[in-house]
């Protein structure tokens, strides 16, 4: 057989190829990857978290406001970072503010943040933690540190007139170390602590 | 220990995990990345692909054929893509998403092609699972393989002597993806489905949350799709957020993984050229010319976002906008600076809230030219040009003809590479000045393309044109790029610096193909010692700073020092 140098010749070939290509690589590849995602359905189908009765309220790795619509936390749970999707937390809108380090929209929104965490904390503005001020990248941050984790506690306990100590314990118990000491950062996931109190009560 | 040092230690441990495992698996990977473009069997599943698509599989082709099979299937594929996005509508599992417009369509179709994966479209409101399956994660596989077939070729030319072909591109191709990239793939995707990553095929869903309120859970294939993004180096997130999508990197080990999976080709290939050429220590040399730019950056990366200089990062007591608690800063500066080095141009943190200097950080690693690793494939031809270069003024130096590998540096050859590394220089400077020189076209930039004003503004352009041009995909993303404009001059920037490169690249070869060997003599310059390599990381840093540091004045260093 002739080697195909010529144009038309390499087009024919090269359109064959693609086609073979786009039905193992754009189908039966992903298809079988979601055989094995069928033995492994809480990963595949996105962690999804139940509340006691059953019913799916989010996903752990998907974070959620705990705001009114206005956007006004609500005090008897606990607060996620300031988001970028969408109107915040808008699992179809992921993103990041993209506001450059200088900008003056980004310096007002963080001291408005700062501010209006330390009254609702009753601490002062230098306790407040960079993760509560600062919209993550995908918007939808699932976590927030354990020092703005535990700088919440007080106030939840009083808005559920709950024992601060309770809550407290529900926060460390919680608090996710560095995986092999070393990878990442200590985190506190949101959704999950606030399921858990939700259990408690109050 | 106060915080800082805290995460000093933290960034410490992670790197040099992450260089430990590297180190390790490029000497199998290396020799295997050999053995699979040497090898004189074909698979079975192989045979029957050439016999499919009537290729020879014996036959040899010069580097004119080679250059038109790529041309031609590439042509092909952005077609493809182009038209699948145009018919969205009808095709299944589309979300009920509208087809995209024709300069989007033109755009992400050469994007994806090119292996730069820029995204002027947020993709989970913009392209449904069909396209992002048939249409994107084809391309991601097959311009991976491109990438390696060019660099095979070339070391293919070196390593030949009088001969007048260097290869067949479609066994090439077919090796590249059914020996390595595939099976990884597999490998990956199981891994990230493990680590949480999802795979399914349910769209949004929504579900009613603890405060009564209603909150939307994605779906989507994304555990397939995310192994080959980072392992070709593609970096087109499956979700506007990218890699900082909870979804694509549930947690921070996942993170760490894809950072060795975008990294681990481009450094293994040094080791596969070594093999090639019959002289290891050859590979070591290119190793170690990528590592050490590779070191620095993380270095100075992680140093400049650790300070946190900038008004609005000083007052939230750190810089941590646009980045996810579960990776910290340490975590988001490794990977910003191995995607920005690789090509890959995922993100797992927000460029454009970097510090300026990060930021100026972050583009001088794509402005080096892609090659400290460099994409797959490209990262290696790339840096051998770069090699060509250094030996060419090493021999001004002494009054020699200079040589590399046994292959006389003529004319041609220099020629050649000097027109490879004036390609993209040309292409990023003069699309920021069009974007800012053309009337209707600067007021449409400035009006609606810019998001933050001044001098950051002008950095958001000079990062787009030059993640355009060397096919890196990374964004600062406050950009509104889906204008007629910027989709159009970036996907020619996409297109020639893709293209144009790889013509030289592969004129190259044939050039060396058909030499014979000089033998090695007294007066020949070794190219395996801490000597060369040094000279090398001074031809790479003397190109990129001479052509780059006016334009990285005006924008990223300005803002940075004021």
């Amino acid at each position: 057989m002739a080697t195909p140098s010529g144009t038309a010749r390499q087009t024919w070939t090269a359109l064959r190829a693609l086609l073979v290509l786009t039905v193992v690589l754009g189908i039966l590849y992903p298809a079988a990857i979601g055989l094995v995602g069928l033995a492994m359905p809480a990963q595949a189908n996105g962690s999804l978290l139940r509340a006691p009765d059953g019913t799916v309220v989010g996903s752990s790795l998907i974070g959620q406001s705990f705001t009114t619509k206005k956007g006004q936390a609500l005090p008897s749970w606990f607060q996620s970072r300031p988001s970028a999707a969408g109107d915040g937390y808008d699992g179809g809108a992921s993103s990041g503010s993209n506001l450059g380090p200088n900008n003056p929209d980004l310096v007002t929104a963080i001291r408005d943040r700062r501010a209006a965490i330390a009254k609702l904390e009753g601490v002062p503005e230098s306790q407040v933690p960079a993760d509560a001020v600062t919209a993550s990248a995908s918007g939808l941050d699932p976590e927030i540190s354990a020092a703005y984790a535990l700088l919440q506690v007080r106030r939840v306990a009083a808005a559920r007139s709950l024992d601060e100590s309770a809550v407290r314990s529900l926060v460390t118990e919680r608090i996710e170390g560095r995986a092999l000491g070393f990878v990442g950062e200590p985190t506190v996931n949101v959704l999950e602590l606030n399921l858990a109190l939700s259990r408690l009560g109050g | 220990m106060t915080p800082a040092v805290t995460e000093i230690w933290v960034f410490v441990a992670q790197f040099l995990a992450l260089a430990l495992v590297l180190v390790l698996v490029q000497f199998p990977l290396g020799n295997w990345i050999a053995r699979v473009y040497t090898d004189r069997h074909h698979l079975r599943a192989e045979r029957g692909f050439y016999r499919l698509i009537g290729v020879d599989s014996g036959a040899g082709q010069s580097w004119r054929a080679y250059l038109r099979a790529i041309l031609v299937f590439s042509l092909l594929g952005i077609l493809v893509v182009y038209l699948l996005q145009r018919v969205q509508q009808v095709l299944p599992y589309s979300l009920g998403l509208p087809p995209t417009s024709e300069h989007l369509a033109f755009n992400t179709a050469i994007s994806f092609v090119t292996n730069t994966n820029w995204q002027s479209y947020s993709p989970e409101v913009t392209l449904g699972y069909t396209v992002q399956l048939v249409g994107l994660a084809v391309q991601n596989f097959v311009s991976a393989a491109v990438g390696m077939a060019v660099a095979v070729a070339l070391v293919r030319g070196i390593a030949s002597r009088n001969s007048a072909t260097i290869g067949n591109f479609w066994v090439d191709l077919t090796r590249g993806i059914l020996r390595i990239l595939l099976p990884l793939s597999v490998i990956t995707a199981i891994v990230l489905l493990a680590g949480g990553v999802i795979q399914n095929l349910s769209g949004f869903q929504s579900v009613s949350t603890l405060t009564g309120g209603t909150a939307t859970i994605p779906g989507g294939p994304v555990a397939s799709q995310e192994a080959i993004k980072e392992l070709g180096t593609n970096g087109g997130g499956f979700f506007n957020a990218n890699s900082a999508h909870p979804f694509e990197a549930p947690s921070a080990w996942v993170s760490l993984f894809q950072i060795f999976l975008l990294l681990v080709i481009p450094f293994s290939l040094p080791r596969a050229f070594g093999v090639l050429v019959g002289d290891r220590r050859q590979g070591w040399a290119i190793l170690a010319t990528m590592s050490v730019f590779w070191v620095v950056s993380n270095v100075l990366l992680f140093w400049a976002e650790l300070a946190g200089s900038g008004k609005a990062l000083q007052l939230a007591g750190g810089a941590m906008e646009g980045k996810e608690q579960r990776f910290g800063i340490a975590l988001s500066t490794i990977f910003g600076s191995s995607t920005t080095l690789t090509s890959t141009g995922a993100v797992n943190s927000m460029h454009d809230s970097y510090t300026a200097l990060g930021g100026a950080v972050t583009m001088g690693d794509m402005m080096l030219g892609e090659v400290a690793p460099g994409g797959v494939g490209s990262g290696l031809y790339g840096m051998l040009v770069l090699a060509i270069i250094a030996v060419f003024v090493a021999g001004l130096m002494v009054g020699r003809t200079p040589e590399y590998l046994q292959k006389k540096i003529g004319p041609r050859q220099m020629k050649l590479a000097s027109l490879y590394i004036l390609t993209t220089p040309v292409i990023v400077l003069l699309g920021v000045a069009a974007s800012f020189a053309i009337p209707g076209v600067k007021d449409d930039v400035a009006k609606t393309s810019i998001l933050n004003p001044g001098l950051h503004g002008f950095s958001e352009v000079l990062y787009a044109f030059t993640s355009a041009a060397n096919n890196n995909g990374s964004a600062f993303a406050g950009l509104t790029a889906a204008t007629p404009w910027m989709d159009s001059a970036l996907g020619v920037a996409m297109l020639l610096g893709r293209f144009v490169p790889i013509v030289f690249v592969l004129a190259l070869a044939g050039s060396f193909a058909e030499q014979d060997r000089v033998p090695v003599t007294a007066g020949t310059l070794p190219t395996h010692r801490p000597q060369f390599v040094g000279l090398l990381i001074g031809t790479v840093l003397i190109v990129t700073a001479l052509t780059y540091f006016p334009v990285l004045a005006l924008g990223p260093l300005a803002e940075g020092l004021s």
